[in-house]
């Protein structure tokens, strides 16, 4: 009984204030998702696929496969530049080590929009880039560099680009510095033993830092909205675009639903490659 | 051998100074336009603090600035007190693997189908839209993050210290506040701190929650910005990225926690 | 090209880091076949020698040179030397099947032949019902062994061992050291292994190179780094000894020691081996089982010695095969004498009168350099 009094005070508050502003939202627009959509908006409570069945029409299909493109090419490109970076910290001198992290991390401290805004002063027609190259008469008429999938992906990249690195320097750093010296020693050349050794061991950094860019990306609407100008819709868009100015809130539940199981098939992935990676190292015969 | 070994250094180290330039660069350029005297990017008009002087007054946005901190300080509060018991509990009195799950869902739904999620729950029960809504909104994953900080710290943490401390006599409650508030408390000041920036810096589930006319700074600056260049945002800026590095610094130093970072 | 030198030469190398210097001017050979010991306090820069033979350092200046070939320069991956990590390093995604493979593997070897291989070796360390665990699942000592297959798959012409008794427990460290040097006979290869443990050093190597900040020492069978060593340092890191210190005396065939409080004698010998002349600062170095206590009640002869002193029997302490006694001699020093079990003097209780003294040839002589004394005062602090 004591115990039990121990616990509810512990996990009382925070779990009930995660059933009702989490799991009862959730499970709200999750049968909002089933339901119709009422003549001025609001919602008609009778039972339709039709939301679901509209996630695949043409129109909503292509946002969402680009929502995916911009999210995967945003995930990889950050893995490319993350990966040497959080092995260049995690190799450094142990006593620059935390300056070196800080300093990716800081970033994060500061406004998320006025990062993304910087970006619009840099890329824009007249911004600070295209200037430059006019000024060095490399190019003669300015680029359009902004409101375009590449604006896009810089944006995304931009501000979860610490997110992918933080966890990669986490498993880089825990990794045994005599397993890569093994390897050389049998005969490894480094990229041999980059591939056999050190990427497999550290394969849980790569997923975990990976699913916190690509989660972010898929269903950001900021950076679409500034860097994309609106043009390039994004999954993000639609769904805000549903609920705030088209006042259709069960399609617009329906693609969040959309959304919410593509992060969950990744998650219970990720769940299973772990799974998998621990169980390598305690698999008995 | 030697020379070649040195030259891999180098190739990672050039990529590490590149990654630095891609992420400071834009935040540098940022702070000197807000300097720049014609507030154009690409002109330089000389050194004045106009824009700083634009900024201060431009009530709509020092407004903003105050709701921003009402509704960060309000949820960090909150969510201290709420993730930090969690966090103990989580750690010592329930061993769940689905609980922690569970605990962890705030921090990785996509933000804007908590937004939508929590719109509709709050136009279900007709409740007013304004601060406190965001408030309560940002409380849900706030609670997640300092539960998550705090746990670190009491993973570390000996338990035989609590125990030696009622085996010497403290009941459990004066256990708790003796012994392991303090020895958590810079996990709690760090969770918090991270609560409240990112509180502060939240800007869709507010967009979504917020009630008319009483916009937080993010939501302000977004419809500043959205329409392009405004030089006011620059020096905005400039002053948002002091206040948060100094007060980073300033945490640093004063309870050595290093996990912030 | 080997000839009939030496299969490992190490040439006046030196390695830096930063300011300290880790590796001072080492030279040293080491024979086909031979299980040699590198020995020495933590910090003497004995792991920075071997992790240059594997490639992992680069010496600064010197040579080192593998069958008369200079290996400086030759990439970790590319030279015909193994490793067997202190940590044993084994890849812990892989089964122990897949890490002995792996060497093999890189040299692109058929199939048929790396399987043939694996199972040969692992047979020879007993683990071959165990290929297919991962490394995880397996106690300290059979990862041990999974190192060591590891690396003696690959027929390295020398096999080099990082601390490879270290990680395990005390019991399983002396079974060890009996099974490296069996498997050592058996596949042939040199093997250079780093200890700080002298007792191992003694027990394994056919010789040792006793190593302090960054020199070599004294190198030599275990035998003569025992019974003659040229330095007090050795004298203190090996075994257990009791110094007496003064500066020497030679007259003729009559050389003495001169103390503080009194006159030693020792060998006309014992002063040649090391070339000391007279006036030089030296010290006596008597192993305890070489001092022998006489209770003064007993009325028993001390002629056979040529130093003796008096004392009083301080503390005995019985280690089961053997009994040390701790003496105060009269000018206040303390030595330590070692019996075997079963002697004599058993019953000898604390308070004691006893005299001491010992056979003149068993004093050893060595160069009393103050820096020496310093490391040496620490290190017989046991007593």
């Amino acid at each position: 009984m004591k115990k039990f009094t121990q616990q509810l005070v512990l996990l009382g508050p925070g779990l009930a204030w995660l059933v009702v502003f989490l799991v009862i939202p959730l499970v709200l627009i999750l049968s909002y998702s089933f339901f119709r959509r009422g003549p001025y908006g609001g919602v008609v409570y009778e039972f339709t696929l039709k939301n679901y069945k509209q996630l695949f029409s043409p129109l909503v299909l292509r946002v969402f496969l680009t929502s995916l493109r911009i999210a995967v090419i945003t995930t990889g490109l950050a893995l490319l530049i993350g990966y040497p970076t959080a092995y260049a910290i995690a190799t450094a001198a142990p006593q620059w080590r935390t300056t070196l992290l800080g300093l990716v991390a800081l970033p994060f401290w500061t406004s998320y929009l006025i990062r993304t805004y910087a970006w619009i002063v840099l890329l824009n027609r007249e911004g600070v880039i295209n200037h430059f190259l006019m000024r060095l008469g490399i190019i003669h008429e300015p680029l359009g560099l902004l409101y375009n999938e590449f604006a896009i992906i810089i944006g995304l990249l931009y501000g979860y680009l610490p997110f992918m690195i933080l966890p990669l320097y986490s498993s880089i750093e825990r990794l045994n510095p005599e397993l890569r010296e093994a390897a050389a020693d049998l005969g490894a050349p480094p990229l041999k033993t980059f591939f056999t050794v050190t990427l497999p061991l550290t394969l849980q950094g790569v997923i975990a830092g990976s699913i916190f860019v690509f989660v972010p990306s898929l269903g950001n609407f900021v950076v679409p909205e500034l860097l994309g100008g609106g043009r390039r819709l994004m999954i993000g868009n639609l769904i805000q675009n549903r609920f705030l100015k088209a006042r259709d809130w069960p399609s617009g539940a329906a693609m969040a639903f959309g959304v919410m199981s593509i992060v969950l098939i990744l998650l219970l992935l990720q769940a299973w490659a772990t799974n998998r990676l621990q169980e390598g190292g305690a698999n008995a015969e | 051998m030697r020379s070649k070994f040195l030259k891999r250094v180098r190739a990672l180290d050039v990529h590490l100074v590149l990654v630095y330039l891609f992420l400071y660069g834009p935040i540098v350029m940022l702070i000197v336009l807000s300097f720049n005297e014609l507030g154009l990017p690409t002109a330089w008009g000389g050194f004045s603090l106009k824009w700083y002087g634009e900024l201060a007054r431009n009530t709509a946005l020092l407004n903003a600035g105050i709701n921003s901190l009402i509704v960060a300080g309000g949820s960090t509060l909150v969510s201290a007190v709420i993730g930090t018991l969690l966090a103990i509990g989580l750690e010592r009195a329930v061993r769940s693997t689905l609980l922690d799950a569970f605990v962890f869902v705030p921090m990785i739904i996509p933000d804007i189908v908590l937004a939508i999620a929590l719109l509709s729950f709050y136009s279900l029960l007709k409740m007013r839209l304004g601060l406190y809504s965001i408030m309560l909104s940002h409380i849900v994953f706030n609670i997640a993050f300092v539960a998550a900080i705090v746990r670190t710290r009491l993973s570390y943490f000996d338990p035989s210290l609590e125990e030696a401390s009622m085996d010497l006599g403290a009941t459990q409650i004066k256990t708790f506040l003796k012994i392991t508030l303090p020895l958590i408390l810079p996990g709690i000041m760090a969770g918090a701190l991270l609560a409240f920036t990112i509180s502060f810096d939240e800007f869709v589930i507010a967009f979504f929650t917020a009630g008319p006319g009483q916009p937080t700074l993010p939501i302000q600056i977004y419809s500043m910005v959205r329409f392009g260049v405004t030089p006011d945002v620059n020096a905005l800026s400039t002053i948002i990225l002091f206040i948060s590095i100094t007060s980073i610094l300033v945490a640093q130093r004063l309870s050595g926690m290093r996990g912030v970072l | 090209m080997s000839g009939n030198g030496p299969l490992v030469a190490i040439r006046n190398v030196v390695k830096r880091f930063g300011s300290i210097v880790a590796v001072n001017n080492v030279s040293l050979d080491v024979q086909q076949g031979e299980f040699f010991a590198l020995l020495g306090p933590s910090g003497c820069g004995k792991t920075t020698l071997l992790r240059m033979l594997a490639g992992f350092e680069t010496p600064d200046s010197g040579e080192i040179l593998l069958e008369g070939e200079d290996l400086v320069g030759v990439k970790p991956w590319k030279r015909p030397v193994n490793m067997m990590f202190q940590s044993y390093a084994l890849f812990p995604h892989m089964t122990v099947y897949n890490n002995v493979a792996y060497g093999l593997r890189e040299d692109r070897l058929d199939k048929q032949e790396i399987d043939r291989r694996v199972r040969e070796v692992l047979e020879m360390v007993g683990l071959l019902g165990l290929a297919r665990r991962k490394p995880d699942t397996l106690s300290g000592g059979q990862k041990q062994r999974v190192a060591l297959a590891r690396a003696i798959v690959k027929q390295p012409k020398v096999l080099l061992l990082d601390e490879p008794l270290a990680a395990l427990d005390r019991k399983l460290r002396v079974e060890m050291r009996l099974e490296l040097k069996r498997l050592q006979h058996e596949v042939g290869i040199a093997f250079i292994f780093v200890t700080h443990d002298q007792e191992e050093a003694l027990t394994m190597a056919d010789r040792a190179a006793v190593m302090n900040a960054g020199q070599v020492l004294q190198v030599g069978t275990p035998q003569e780094l025992y019974e003659l060593p040229t330095s007090l340092f050795v004298a203190n890191f090996i075994g257990e000894s009791n110094v007496f210190t003064g500066s020497l005396k030679v007259a003729g065939d009559d050389v003495t020691v001169v103390g503080a409080e009194r006159a030693w004698r020792v060998s006309a010998e014992a002063s040649r081996r090391v070339g000391l002349k007279d006036g030089d600062a030296v010290a006596i170095v008597i192993r305890p089982e070489h001092l022998q206590i006489i209770p003064a009640a007993s009325g028993q002869e001390t002629n056979g010695l040529s130093n003796t002193a008096t004392g009083m029997l301080i503390e005995t302490a019985y280690l089961g095969s053997m009994r040390h006694y701790i003496v105060e001699l009269d000018d206040g020093t303390r030595v330590m004498a070692q019996t075997q079990a079963g002697h004599i003097f058993d019953s000898l209780t604390e308070g004691t009168r006893v005299s001491v003294g010992w056979e003149l040839e068993r004093g050893v002589l060595v160069p009393a350099d103050d820096e020496a004394l310093i490391e040496g005062a620490g290190l017989s602090g046991a007593l």
